[in-house]
């Protein structure tokens, strides 16, 4: 196989508003091996076998020459294969099973149906609320506006982390973003501050959940620190840590790139924003094919446990593997015209939250806060128009979105009923 | 639990649901999208009810929509079959 | 345009098959005349739900009915078995009496449930079979009534369903087989083991390596108890007969095709054989009913009666049906099957049939919760799975490529690999192809 420097080109920032002509060509070789040893994987075919694959694992971080600082999850952060106790309590989307089952079970029984029901009412009153901040404007900062601030609020509201104290924690958990992207894990100083954040939110978290022990209240942490039926801690301290961690920046960093894109790529098809407008009914369509279309997060990376025929290629053992999930969203085997935005399309089968066990915890609020969000924003915002195309991009190629979506508009419409 | 009420006669026909077991993975996005029609029970057992009432059908497309194995089937609105 | 034109295609079999057979002509473009025959009253349902959902009285029977997913525009002659074929005369004959022309016909008449012979004491009242929506609606109206036993009869996974159902109604249940385990069939007495502990459990008593004889009934005919081969009675008020099917096909014997109560014999491309070997190009089949060389399996005789292929194969063969004779394609299937009970999920793909090995590649069975390989003479050939149903796609490709056994090694949750005997029961008779079956 012949090596290739086109993930550096998906990398690079300059590619960050438009890396679809590059997962074209990545797709050319389903499975193909960078200069860094690692693999990309990129079309729809290859990335299903994958996802469901038992020797992919998700323990992939690269080793690296750091000291114990005696914080396991520090350590795992500075010296993730080294370190045996440090392993044990990374968050659960660098863990596999059995472990990886038990913590997304112990969550997953406390997000219940009811409870992201429970937060509709809530997000339509904020988007309402955002929405008609920017009443007696010209123009809209989408992403200050309302894409940062919804998603914020709302993960906030379901773990019961105080809204007032997201000033503090917005940069930690910017931060802890950057460190899935690739780049950033190869950067000394970069590593550093992701430590500095780790500690500094780590901290807070725990304090939080020493309260919610003694005080505990109708959210998900009071239920995830309160102990089980049989009296017992559901999980260990490090893992609640770096479980609500998980699910503030994960709350934080993905849900605002799905809005984002989602009006974005909504300027830019402006009949559908007005069918969106004219039929709300067409939102569940319409946010599938955002999802395949501009997905908040375009790949993780695995690690191979043992050698893994696929598509003709041969993934050696301990192989760094990319699934490029964007690039599979985008493949013409699979969909008819995969670069059209079509939320007619049917058979949408895309990786937008990921897929397999890691398949996103979040996806059903991420779904109606999009919705609730877009189709507000399609029926009050007048004569919307995009004021730069493309928008300046935030630093990452994984978590990709816009940084400001500037949207110039001639008022702001009536509340929906 | 669902209300799995007999559709009775002379009221408006239920919809029709149906779901590939084989493609389920248990993913549960249904269960949020339509609370009720759809149901995990245990580890991964997909209950579902296959005769929903009509008012339930822009829940259910959302859960067909929302599948990411794409295993839901709803039949779509024609009013045409007795 | 001709008689036989103008009568277009017939499908015989208002089942999942035949609903999804005729779908799939429509959506290829088909737009004559499109007639579909079914035994029973009813649009097509889904059998699945019968023996679990609709037994626990959680759905009506009659709920179960299939959705449409492309307007047919048919004609249906429901409460018409067909009850004959003349291929020299391209008719099929309804009971009423009136003959059906067709252009193209699809058989998907699936299999009707092995009753108990009545010399037995098949004639009692309260003996039931589950394969149909009647037979379901019957069965629940008797389980309210709230029986003081009920019997079952066959092991397999209808009739370990109706169990674990009938414990949820917490009625008192014994289960009879001739195997050592439920599902010894099917999945081996390794795997099957575990219901065996499902069983106790739930409460439910299990007679292993036990035959029934005989029903015996009361004064008004209804049935009382059951006389075992080894000379024990089991005092029941309600049984249901769990003994599988037999193919729908009575009604093809004048028809000069290969046709017995194993299936009707198709070639590769599910067009149906003459008597002479040859196929019939206007007559295809698919579904429970259709015996076919799959070449997944260097094309031995198979039939397959499980809700996937009866989906698969009607639209296989409906594209056939619409082809010219030399762009048929053969049809390549890996058999799949679910059931639930005892609030286990039970996912598996491939045969199982010829085993000689089977082993845990994930999970553990004391937690109940695995994927067992089998292996057979050093290939991986189907994998089952409890509770885990994530890994099976990957196994399904395994199996699909016939990998070497064990096949996915360096898996994470993997323990040590350790070969079983899968223990499977003889055969039950030299039998000329494989049935995938639900027993």
């Amino acid at each position: 196989m012949a090596e290739d420097t086109l993930f550096s080109e998906v990398l690079d920032p300059a590619n960050r508003a438009d890396p679809y002509p590059i997962y074209a060509r990545l797709r050319e070789t389903p499975v193909s091996r960078q200069r860094d040893g690692s693999v990309v994987v990129s079309t729809h075919a290859a990335i299903s076998s994958l996802i469901f694959d038992p020797r992919l694992s998700s323990e992939d971080l690269p080793p690296s020459r750091r000291p114990r600082t005696g914080n396991p999850l520090k350590d795992w952060l500075l010296n993730p294969i080294k370190n045996r106790i440090a392993t044990a309590h990374r968050p659960l989307i660098f863990r596999d099973p059995p472990d990886h089952d038990t913590l997304r079970h112990a969550v997953m029984r406390e997000f219940t149906v009811a409870r992201v029901q429970a937060l509709r009412q809530r997000i339509a009153q904020d988007v309402d609320a955002l929405i008609e901040g920017c009443v007696g404007r010209d123009e809209v900062c989408l992403v200050e506006d309302l894409s940062y601030p919804l998603p914020v609020a709302v993960i906030c509201d379901m773990l019961g982390v105080p809204e007032a104290d997201e000033p503090q924690f917005q940069a930690w958990a910017t931060q802890l973003a950057t460190a899935l992207e690739p780049d950033a894990r190869h950067d000394e100083a970069s590593r550093h501050r992701t430590v500095a954040a780790f500690d500094a939110i780590s901290g807070y978290m725990r304090a939080l959940i020493r309260e919610k022990r003694r005080r505990p209240t109708p959210d998900l942490l009071s239920a995830l620190a309160a102990p089980g039926p049989d009296g017992k801690a559901v999980m260990g301290d490090f893992d609640l840590i770096s479980t609500a961690i998980l699910l503030l920046v994960a709350g934080h960093e993905t849900t605002v790139n799905l809005i984002t894109n989602g009006m974005l790529t909504l300027l830019r098809h402006p009949l559908e924003l007005a069918r969106l407008r004219a039929d709300p009914e067409r939102a569940p369509r319409v946010i599938e094919e955002l999802l395949r279309y501009e997905p908040p997060v375009h790949f993780r990376t695995r690690k191979a446990l043992g050698t893994i025929e696929i598509a003709g290629h041969t993934i050696p053992k301990g192989t760094p593997v990319i699934l490029l999930f964007a690039a599979a969203n985008r493949d013409p085997a699979r969909f008819d015209a995969p670069d059209r935005f079509d939320p007619d399309r049917d058979d949408n089968q895309h990786f937008g939250f990921g897929g397999g066990l890691h398949y996103c915890m979040g996806a059903p609020l991420a779904r109606i806060e999009a919705e609730i969000a877009l189709v507000a924003l399609s029926r009050r915002l007048i004569a919307p128009r995009l004021l730069a195309d493309p928008p300046p991009y935030r630093p990452g190629a994984s978590l990709r979105g816009p940084e400001h979506l500037g949207i110039g508009i001639d008022g702001i419409g009536p509340r929906l009923s | 639990m669902p209300n799995l009420t007999e559709p009775v006669p002379g009221e408006a026909a239920p919809l029709r649901v149906v779901v590939d077991l084989n493609r389920c993975q248990g993913y549960a996005q249904c269960c949020y999208a339509a609370p009720g029609v759809f149901d995990v029970r245990g580890h991964e057992i997909l209950f579902y009810d296959p005769a929903p009432a009509r008012a339930r059908r822009g829940e259910i497309e959302r859960a067909v929509q929302a599948c990411p194995v794409r295993a839901i089937s709803l039949q779509a609105d024609r009013g045409d079959t007795p | 345009m001709s008689a036989a034109q103008a009568a277009g295609i017939v499908v015989v079999g208002a089942s999942l098959a035949g609903l999804r057979g005729a779908e799939a002509l429509r959506r290829a473009g088909y737009g004559g005349r499109l007639t579909i025959v079914g035994d029973e009253p009813h649009r097509p349902y889904d059998r699945p739900p019968l023996s679990k959902h609709v037994l626990s009285g959680e759905l009506a029977p009659n709920a179960t009915e299939l959705p449409e997913l492309v307007a047919l525009d048919a004609d249906w002659r429901l409460g018409h078995a067909a009850v004959a074929l003349d291929r020299a005369a391209r008719t099929i004959r309804l009971r009423d009496g009136t003959d059906l022309a067709y252009e193209r016909l699809l058989i998907a008449t699936g299999a009707q449930a092995r009753p108990w012979p009545d010399a037995a004491g098949g004639g009692l009242a309260n003996i039931f079979t589950l394969r149909g929506r009647d037979d379901a609606a019957r069965l629940r109206t008797a389980l309210a009534e709230t029986p003081r036993r009920v019997l079952i009869v066959g092991a397999g996974l209808i009739g370990c369903e109706a169990v674990s159902c009938c414990r949820d109604l917490g009625l008192p249940v014994t289960l009879v087989d001739p195997n050592p385990t439920p599902l010894a069939r099917s999945l081996g007495t390794w795997v099957g083991g575990v219901i065996t502990e499902c069983l106790k459990e739930a409460g439910a008593t299990f007679h292993a390596g036990a035959q029934v004889l005989r029903f015996e009934g009361d004064a008004s005919g209804r049935v009382v108890r059951a006389h075992l081969a080894d000379g024990r009675a089991v005092e029941a008020d309600l049984v249901i007969v769990a003994l599988g099917a037999t193919r729908a096909t009575d009604w093809l014997s004048g028809a000069g095709l290969m046709a017995d109560a194993g299936g009707v014999t198709c070639d590769g491309a599910c067009r149906v054989l003459g008597a002479d070997g040859t196929p019939c190009p206007d007559i295809y089949a698919a579904g429970d009913v259709a015996r076919w060389p799959n070449p997944l399996y260097g094309g031995r005789l198979m039939s397959v009666e499980h809700w996937g292929n009866a989906v698969a194969q009607a639209e296989h063969a409906a594209r056939n049906m619409l082809a010219p004779a030399e762009a048929q394609q053969a049809y390549r299937h890996l058999p799949a099957f679910w059931s639930s009970q005892f609030g286990i999920n039970i996912k598996a793909v491939g045969l199982t049939e010829g085993a000689d090995t089977v082993a845990i590649v994930q999970g553990s069975r004391a937690s109940r919760r695995f994927l067992a390989v089998y292996g057979r003479a050093g290939r991986s050939i189907a994998a089952v799975s409890f509770d885990q149903a994530r890994w099976l796609p990957a196994y399904a490709e395994a199996i699909t490529g016939g990998q070497a056994f064990p096949p996915i090694r360096d898996a994470s949750d993997q323990g040590a690999f350790t070969p079983m005997a899968p223990g499977f029961p003889p055969p039950r008779a030299a039998s000329t192809h494989i049935e995938a079956r639900h027993g």
